[in-house]
């Protein structure tokens, strides 16, 4: 598209290089060049054009056919059938206007996605904006960027397991609070609940937030800062009408990390869950291990539609690609 | 329509640090008048008027805008505006409602904002783009939407930080000459910070020459041009010549040195060298002299002048001019043209 117009005129400049050659010569070495350049161009992108085609498209192509197979309790059965799907949410129009399993289900992921998506923003835009704002030199920007990584540097399930001494039902927390008189028996909800799957998905993906929306952040002229200062606008006005409309491509983009990772995680929920809260990775996971593989495909499907919907609403907001 | 007030700054200073940006001047701007903040960069300009807008906090001094003492009020409550250097427009909003944005923050309610702003893009003549972004704009355009947006707070004073050097030298002239008609129009004070000395000599009703924190040298541009008091007016406000003559330093304009042969009857001081260079300027010719002190200075002959004589290069000359319309220079520095003849 773009392209062409630079080539067009590289290729005047060669023409007038080679001065006398014949324009069919010209136009054949012209041509050659073009080739040449965009193969190039192939190359350099093909090796993550291999992964994606190989470890993503395919498998996805795979797992979308296998959704359509038909299964009994040990195999599954290379034959259409819509099972998968049927058992998934079987009952689900008998039961109304009470919700069966598998709407249960999305809804209490949807519900953990919500909580954690809600928390994430919130602390990821706050400390973005102390990054970005209070933060005056670049290299103190970058360490104390750094240092939201630290959740990174332990395993999943080693941070997981350190959650236990600290809120287990002997644990730090309840300790303390007993000791200071606060509770007389401990908590039971700070482990193995709602709180503490929520608590570690916030812990480990509020960086994902903080990143993007830093990003959009520091790209904000701090004379528009300025700007609407002299304008007569207050911290807080300033912050609703100049900066978040102005981060919005970060929190987009932030967003989207946060809920496709926490739409499918299994192993955080089931760890800090204390395998007690259903999600639904947790239903692909059971299905697997029930060797039931049309119907996990089936729920994965479902699972990626769900969560391409949402994003491409997010997308609706905000032209990511203007910003990238 | 609008109100206008007066400017007066007593002893303002600003330190950064141990560095002092801004050293406690003194400075009155009557009201509806244009005046340009002139220096090199660094002089302390911008921070003048960042103190006089409040986005920068005076370390000690005053800043009183009429009646009222404004030093330590926030920038909206000080009946001034400010126009910033590469505009500050919002990205995200429409022309019209980065125009409207002040009305806004004080809670005016869509559809009278909105027609406030529209007479003051009627104003600056941008009503037909009121729905684009600042991107779809150019640099003149932009800067028109940065003028309303200032506007319509009815500012008293308009502060303006390097208006024109955002655009091209064709548009500077364009935008120079529609800043004054505004402010003529509008008879509100702007104040607008430069670099440029021909900017200022076409705006400014007062020029304020500002060096290393302090005022140089203020007053109208014909006092300024006319009447320079120290070297550093002089070399900056340009068209002059700095020669030293017997211990004391003056100042001559260009067009009022005149070249004499060696051996013509001299009236005045003058002082002897060598032609360097001949440059026909169309309206004038400059002819450059090389003063046997070793200072370059330079004469700008009217056509005739210079046919009268033909100077070529490498010619002996003797530069002179009417001790009357030499002003005498206050030096800081040493004298920077030594010896030179001197005649009866």
């Amino acid at each position: 598209m773009n392209s062409s117009q630079p080539d067009a005129i590289s290729g005047l400049a060669a023409q007038k290089r080679r001065g006398k050659s014949f324009s069919g010569v010209t136009e054949i070495g012209l041509s050659m060049i073009q080739d040449r350049k965009s193969f190039f161009a192939w190359l350099q992108a093909a090796p993550m054009m291999l992964v994606f085609a190989l470890f993503f498209l395919l498998p996805l192509v795979f797992v979308t056919i296998v959704s359509a197979w038909d299964y009994n309790e040990y195999e599954m059965i290379p034959a259409f059938s819509l099972r998968g799907y049927t058992d998934t949410f079987e009952g689900c129009v008998a039961d109304l206007p009470d919700l069966c399993t598998i709407l249960k289900t999305y809804l209490k992921t949807l519900q953990l996605c919500l909580m954690t998506w809600s928390l994430t923003l919130l602390i990821g835009f706050t400390v973005a904006y102390f990054l970005a704002f209070h933060i005056r030199s670049k290299t103190w920007q970058i360490v104390l960027t750094l240092l939201c990584t630290i959740p990174f540097w332990t395993s999943n399930v080693i941070r997981m397991i350190a959650w236990i001494p600290l809120l287990g039902r002997n644990g730090l927390v309840n300790n303390a609070l007993e000791g200071m008189g606060l509770i007389h028996q401990p908590l039971e909800w700070l482990l193995f609940s709602e709180f503490s799957v929520v608590l570690a998905l916030v812990h480990l993906f509020t960086f994902f937030m903080v990143v993007p929306i830093f990003n959009s952040m520091i790209r904000i002229d701090k004379r528009l800062i300025e700007a609407a200062y002299d304008a007569g606008a207050t911290g807080w006005q300033t912050l609703v009408n100049v900066v978040i409309p102005l981060s919005k491509p970060g929190i987009v983009i932030g967003s989207i990390f946060v809920i496709t990772i926490v739409m499918g995680d299994f192993v955080t929920i089931g760890v800090m869950g204390g395998e007690q809260i259903a999600s639904a990775g947790k239903i692909i996971e059971t299905r697997l291990n029930a060797l039931q593989f049309p119907a996990a495909a089936a729920n994965a499907v479902i699972l990626l539609g769900i969560t391409i919907l949402i994003i491409s609403a997010l997308t609706r907001i905000v032209d990511i690609r203007k910003e990238l | 329509m609008t109100t206008t007030a007066a400017l007066e700054l007593v002893q303002l200073t600003k330190r950064y640090g141990s560095v002092t940006a801004v050293d406690a001047i003194d400075l009155k701007i009557p009201a509806g008048s244009y005046c340009c903040l002139l220096g090199p960069s660094g002089c302390g300009k911008t921070s003048t008027l960042r103190m006089i807008a409040g986005h920068e906090s005076a370390t000690s001094g005053d800043i009183i805008v009429g009646p009222k003492n404004v030093t330590d009020l926030p920038p909206a409550a000080r009946n001034t505006a400010m126009m910033f250097q590469s505009y500050a427009l919002f990205p995200h909003l429409s022309v019209i409602d980065n125009v409207a944005f002040a009305l806004k923050m004080k809670g005016v309610a869509k559809a009278p904002r909105h027609a406030e702003a529209n007479k003051l893009l009627e104003l600056v003549d941008m009503q037909a783009y009121a729905a684009r972004l600042p991107a779809q704009l150019s640099g003149g355009q932009q800067q028109r939407v940065a003028l309303a947006r200032a506007l319509i707070t009815s500012p008293q004073i308009l502060l303006l930080d390097e208006p024109l050097s955002a655009l091209d030298p064709f548009l500077r002239l364009r935008m120079r000459t529609e800043l004054k008609k505004l402010q003529r129009e509008l008879g509100i004070s702007f104040i607008h910070v430069t670099h440029g000395q021909d900017e200022a000599m076409a705006l400014a009703d007062i020029v304020v020459l500002m060096n290393g924190g302090r005022i140089e040298q203020q007053g109208s541009p014909r006092e300024i041009f006319n009447h320079p008091r120290t070297e550093f007016t002089a070399k900056f406000i340009g068209g002059h010549n700095v020669i030293a003559v017997g211990g004391e330093t003056f100042a001559v304009r260009n067009d009022r040195l005149l070249l004499k042969k060696p051996g013509e009857a001299v009236a005045g001081p003058s002082i002897a060298g060598t032609v360097s260079e001949v440059e026909y300027q169309g309206t004038y010719v400059r002819v450059a002299v090389a003063a046997d002190g070793g200072a370059d200075i330079s004469a700008q002959l009217t056509e005739s002048q210079f046919d009268a004589a033909n100077y070529i290069v490498g010619e002996r000359v003797l530069a002179t001019w009417d001790p009357a319309l030499a002003s005498p220079l206050k030096t800081r520095n040493p004298v920077t043209v030594t010896s030179s003849e001197q005649a009866a």
